[in-house]
């Protein structure tokens, strides 16, 4: 590390003003100091952030509505967002365009064809207006962040799917489910994780020894079939949001074990440190010790954990909604929409319809390395290296 | 010592597999309707003949008038005295005609991606702890990052869209169109063998990933040890000094996992099976459950959960062998 000299106490009064906060830096800011020269982990942290808000604004992000289909576009293939617009006279003008599509049906087959289309260019505008929608379902807009010029006029800059809906749009609409799915999930499973953890490795005896043996069993249920077992016992009748909590419950039923074994690990070692045993002494109640001395001790851990098992779920829920036994249409979700490659007559169609795969990849690394740099960050004795 | 613990051992597996059991059984218990209301529906619809007297005796064999304690009691007692699992009603068939050769292929899928991985992974965890922080080291972490964030079936997706477009070939299924229903020879294994290479690489992405990862980590915490430093002060040569000791208690925790990762292949192997339409376990499990076929689906999900509570005994009792300590806790 760079300030290593910091361990003298009576730092010179010349020395850098980063030097003398290390000193007497709280827990946080040595961890976010020390975070931030993973800098994987940093570049991690912030494409979970652009994920979240993509989620959050997803209807504004995404440039039409992702349920609109349209005979005309089915299976249309990307088109490629230009800034340079070349005017017939030779000269250039920055103008956001698309360059357009047309539909040619092959005179035999009667197969469908696109084929570039030189005389129509499709302008489009930043914050321009769109598909209306509601915000939240609070607001009603109509701003989207890209929007054709003339109201009318599609663009596919991800290509279209087999009833000519908008792939980018339903990707960006499905940010919004794959990535709340994970939070929401994790979040139960940690309320789960944390109280039997917390219990079993705070009292220890009789209780410890009945938890780790559920914890036992249900790590020997086979995780996948357990998932697929339970998602299809749900009735198909149940509306997206039901199906939302319902599947969020079963992913979390798997993986509160985890989070359990973490703060049971970290129980068992705090309740015989110094000052767990000398707050008790006091005479502090059960209750101040166990929120007051060692939940701060064991935050780190938790939140490095979480964050390790976000990705997990949000692989979970693709992969049960990819086998149809998770979110169904009209619900939008990473894997709902992989369903919809899941032949090979399809993606030979529409190869870009592995995109939201190609995010599910870049959601799960981003995860991963944000947890390896938290890991690394949140661990006192780690030895810097690298 | 040893044995002490083996035997607690083991009797601590008989109340998990009772438990196990019956949730495996309570899973495939959940959805409303018993199967042979479904039974006769379809028998209805298909205009055939509806014989009320055999449904009855369906009925009464199964106790489905009764309890759900009773209906797991009728069936779990079948499958320990008989082996008989129950009877799948949409493919009229009892599950133990059914299950037991795509499960003999599941395993067989199984024992190959574990032999692949691990020929693969350990060599490059090695590889990756001795030269680390070179280029090579570089590289192999990246790929094992994208090989754990990639989910198997994209993995199958995409290979099956590569092998179509740019080589116009079909790599789904495990056996050519002529062996398909061929009784077993020579040759339909040689044709077995041919096909099972790619499910095999799909599979072991993700796993080769993360023993390469872990295995890179045990070295790295050997490698400074001063039995090394001993040793090689002594004159022996590098790789031999590496592969007898360092190597060897890296290794440790792979032996003992050794138990339950054919089960957990065989469960994650679910999803790519669907996608590659293998003729293994995977596709029956899911078709049974979209279509409450809940003696094949529950048999599924009570093999599955036996193999990985014997892969974990497995796994225990070698974890004592090589690792005095845990005996006497």
């Amino acid at each position: 590390m760079a300030n290593a000299s910091t361990d003298d106490p009576t730092l010179a009064p010349g020395a850098p003003a980063d030097a003398q906060d290390l000193a007497t830096a709280s827990q946080w800011r040595l961890m976010w100091l020390s975070f931030r020269k993973h800098r994987l982990a940093v570049f991690g942290g912030v494409v979970v952030l652009i994920l979240y808000f993509i989620a959050a604004f997803a209807e504004f992000i995404a440039p039409f509505d992702p349920h609109k289909f349209n005979s005309r576009s089915v299976y249309h293939p990307p088109q490629m967002l230009r800034f340079v617009d070349v005017g017939e006279d030779g000269g250039w003008a920055i103008r956001p365009h698309v360059r357009a599509m047309k539909l040619v049906r092959d005179p035999e087959t009667l197969a469908a064809n696109y084929e570039p289309d030189p005389e129509t260019k499709i302008y489009v505008r930043f914050f321009g207006k769109g598909d209306p929608y509601e915000l939240w379902g609070l607001f009603p807009m109509e701003r989207h962040l890209i929007a054709p010029v003339n109201a009318g006029d599609r663009f596919f800059l991800l290509g279209a799917d087999r009833l000519g809906r908008d792939v980018l749009s339903r990707t960006i609409a499905g940010t919004r489910l794959s990535m709340s799915i994970g939070l929401v999930g994790v979040a139960l499973s940690l309320v789960i994780g944390l109280i039997l953890g917390g219990v079993s490795g705070y009292f220890g005896g009789r209780i410890d020894a009945l938890i780790q043996r559920v914890i036992e069993v249900m790590i020997a249920l086979p995780t996948i079939p357990l998932w697929m077992g339970l998602s299809a016992a749900m009735p198909a009748d149940w509306s997206v949001v039901t199906r939302y909590f319902a599947i969020t419950v079963i992913l979390s039923l798997v993986g509160w074990t985890e989070l359990a074994r973490v703060v049971r690990g970290r129980f068992l070692s705090l309740r015989t440190e110094d000052f767990v045993v000398a707050a008790r002494l006091d005479g502090t109640s059960q209750t101040r010790v166990i929120f007051r001395h060692i939940m701060p001790s064991i935050f780190s851990h938790i939140i490095t954990a979480v964050s390790l098992a976000i990705p997990a779920m949000i692989l979970a829920e693709t992969a049960l909604s990819f086998l149809g036994l998770g979110l169904l249409p009209p619900a939008i979700s990473w894997g709902a929409l992989l369903f919809e490659a899941q032949n090979i007559r399809s993606i030979v169609a529409g190869p870009w319809l592995f995109a939201p795969g190609i995010l599910v990849l870049i959601a799960v690394l981003a995860f991963n390395f944000l947890g390896d740099g938290l890991r690394d960050a949140a661990d006192p004795y780690a030895t810097v290296e690298r | 010592m040893l044995l002490r613990y083996t035997i607690r051992r083991i009797l601590w597996t008989i109340p998990t597999l009772l438990v196990v059991s019956l949730l495996a059984f309570l899973i495939i218990q959940a959805p409303p309707g018993d199967f042979v209301t479904a039974l006769t529906a379809a028998l209805l619809e298909s205009g055939d003949d509806v014989d009320i007297d055999q449904l009855n005796a369906l009925r009464e064999r199964y106790g489905l008038d009764q309890s759900v304690w009773v209906q797991y009691w009728k069936w779990i007692s079948q499958v320990l005295i008989a082996g008989d699992f129950g009877i799948s009603f949409e493919w009229r068939a009892p599950v133990s005609d059914l299950i037991w050769e795509r499960m003999g292929l599941s395993v067989l899928l199984a024992t190959a991606t574990v032999l692949f991985t691990w020929s693969l992974a350990l060599p490059i965890g090695i590889y990756s702890a001795v030269k680390k922080y070179t280029i090579g080291d570089y590289v192999v972490t990246t790929i094992g990052f994208f090989g754990l964030a990639t989910p198997n079936f994209l993995l199958a997706l995409i290979l099956m869209y590569v092998a179509v477009v740019h080589f116009g070939t079909d790599v789904s299924g495990l056996f050519s169109i002529e062996y398909q229903n061929a009784p077993w020879s020579w040759a339909k294994f040689v044709d077995l063998l041919e096909h099972l290479w790619i499910p095999v690489i799909i599979l072991g992405t993700s796993s080769t990933a993360s023993i390469i990862r872990v295995m890179r980590a045990n070295l790295l915490d050997e490698l400074h040890r001063p039995y090394v430093v001993t040793g090689r002060a002594k004159g022996l040569s590098e790789t031999r000094l590496l592969l007898r000791y360092p190597v060897r208690i890296a290794l440790n925790p792979f032996v003992s996992t050794i138990g339950w990762v054919f089960p957990q292949i065989i469960s994650g192997s679910v999803i790519v099976s669907v996608v590659l339409s293998l003729p293994t376990a995977g596709p029956l499990f899911l078709t049974a459950l979209k279509s409450q076929d809940m003696y094949l689906a529950g048999s599924f999900v009570l093999l599955l959960s036996v193999l990985a509570v014997l892969g974990m005994l497995i796994s225990d009792i070698l974890l004592a062998i090589i690792d005095p300590r845990i005996r006497f806790k």
